[in-house]
């Protein structure tokens, strides 16, 4: 076990393991999104009241349920990188950051698509929807901090220590807007529970979280590919293995 | 350097780093001045802008005067930590024996004093001035107190983090405005409990649980902070 995570933190090692990973994880990501997809968009009933719209849903729930996990993964290895200086840990955290926010994003979008048929507006101080968006600017801090570096050793310990604070506080920015929302408005706009959603609906839209899961991870590991490629083009390791193929 | 002299008690290094401070913002009073200023014209913008209806600026008073308390605490930190870094006794402080997140929180409470806690104690003033009705000033002032106290310390977080960026001061913003919104929700709420007569008590409360909080974690992530901008 020890020594596998102690092989987790050599870029040699990883370059080659994450390969086989991604080669597993990608046929799977697609097959999930697939039949996610046609299971949630064409075979699940439509909404009582909301008709197809609803159907936006297989996007837009496991959009923000993984941005919000996306937040922890770069937290956690931005901690990592901070107490064991693992090289690896930040090119984890550097590659989680426009990943989660891209995933925020989308799940923005498709929430104010959603909520012009639904609710009327495109947009409304909804708690959820307010944690979100600052979610989102969190995620974009942490993207600029490390582009404003131009030490780029530096600029991964920045961003750990940003992300850490940022983590620290989302419980409290959640706990507030919470509160803030339900004390403004009346409860005239509610979400429909998710324990209260139909077992035809809710299958399809497990899998599609599975699935966003999978697609993450799958982001994740391209990005931080992408990455080591890029800061080790003049090492030895990647000519021979780019030379061999 | 090997150094023959005890290490003084941090007591003693907090206190004399916290007037060194102090002395530095005395000599600048315009420094002191600027935010103050700043506050000032702001709230002068809103009847401009809003138009001088009475009653509907007293029922904005409190969601504007925190905003630009906020505001101007953003516009102060930025500067926080810059000339200690540009002069080199940042990095002075750095190698000196003594924890850096004791020497940094030392220049952080000169700075609030000199920064928010004379805002919170002015606020009254410019609360009168938007026809906030007089249940509220008194808990604007307190929750400014407290308040300001975690808007500080979470700007010496964003200006640890970007004093060694060149044009650093629109990232700030983005960096802190973020952690600054439970700040702004317990504020505005407890003001408009007090204006109500409901009970501002419990927001204060979470307000100072809040600054309690930041009071302890905040040094070691400035701390931290500030050794990254030193060895970038």
């Amino acid at each position: 076990m020890w020594a596998f995570i102690h092989k987790l933190g050599s870029p040699p090692w990883f370059f080659g393991f994450s390969g086989t990973l991604v080669r597993w994880l990608l046929p799977v990501t697609v097959t999930l999104l697939l039949v996610g997809a046609v299971w949630g968009l064409l075979v699940a009933p439509p909404d009582f009241r909301q008709g197809n719209s609803y159907r936006i849903i297989y996007i837009h729930v496991p959009a923000a349920v993984v941005a919000l996990a996306g937040y922890y993964v770069m937290a956690f290895a931005g901690a990592v990188s901070l107490i064991w200086r693992i090289k690896m840990a930040d090119v984890t955290m550097r590659a989680a950051a426009p990943v989660g926010a891209v995933l925020t994003a989308i799940a923005l979008v498709t929430g104010a698509i959603w909520g012009k048929p639904t609710w009327g507006a495109w947009w409304v101080w909804d708690a959820r929807i307010t944690s979100m968006l600052i979610l989102l600017f969190l995620y974009l801090g942490v993207v600029a901090l490390f582009e404003a570096y131009e030490n780029k050793t530096a600029a991964a310990r920045a961003c750990a220590v940003l992300s850490l604070v940022g983590m620290v506080n989302i419980p409290i920015i959640y706990k507030s807007v919470d509160w803030w929302y339900s004390l403004h408005q009346p409860a005239s706009i509610k979400f429909t529970g998710e324990s209260a959603i139909d077992s035809s609906m809710l299958y399809p839209l497990l899998l599609m979280i599975l699935a966003f899961y999978c697609l993450f991870a799958l982001t994740l590991l391209l990005n931080m590919r992408a990455e080591l490629l890029w800061t080790h083009r003049d090492s030895g390791w990647l000519k021979q293995l780019v030379g061999d193929t | 350097m090997p150094s023959d002299q005890p290490l003084l008690s941090l007591r003693v290094v907090f206190l004399r780093q916290f007037l060194r401070h102090g002395r530095s913002i005395m000599t600048s009073p315009a420094d002191v001045a600027n935010p103050l200023l700043f506050f000032f014209m702001v709230i002068t913008l809103f009847p401009l802008g809003l138009g001088p209806d009475p009653t509907r600026l007293a029922a904005l008073s409190h969601g504007i005067l925190w905003v630009v308390a906020l505001l101007a605490s953003l516009m102060v930190s930025a500067k926080l930590f810059a000339s200690d870094f540009e002069d080199g006794s940042l990095e002075q402080l750095a190698l000196a024996p003594y924890p850096l997140a004791v020497t940094a929180l030392a220049e952080i409470s000169a700075h609030w004093l000199a920064t928010g806690f004379l805002l919170a104690l002015l606020s009254p003033l410019f609360g009168v001035m938007l026809g906030l009705p007089d249940e509220g000033l008194l808990t604007l002032s307190v929750s400014l107190l407290l308040g300001t106290v975690c808007l500080t310390l979470i700007g010496a977080l964003g200006s640890a983090l970007t004093v060694s960026i060149r044009r650093g001061g629109l990232l700030l913003s983005l960096l802190i405005i973020p952690l600054n919104v439970p700040v702004l929700i317990f504020g505005t709420t407890a003001v408009r409990e007090a204006v109500l007569g409901g009970n501002p008590e419990s927001w204060l409360a979470l307000l100072g649980g809040l600054a309690l909080g930041s009071l302890v974690v905040a040094p070691l992530a400035i701390g931290a902070a500030l050794r990254v901008s030193l060895d970038s």
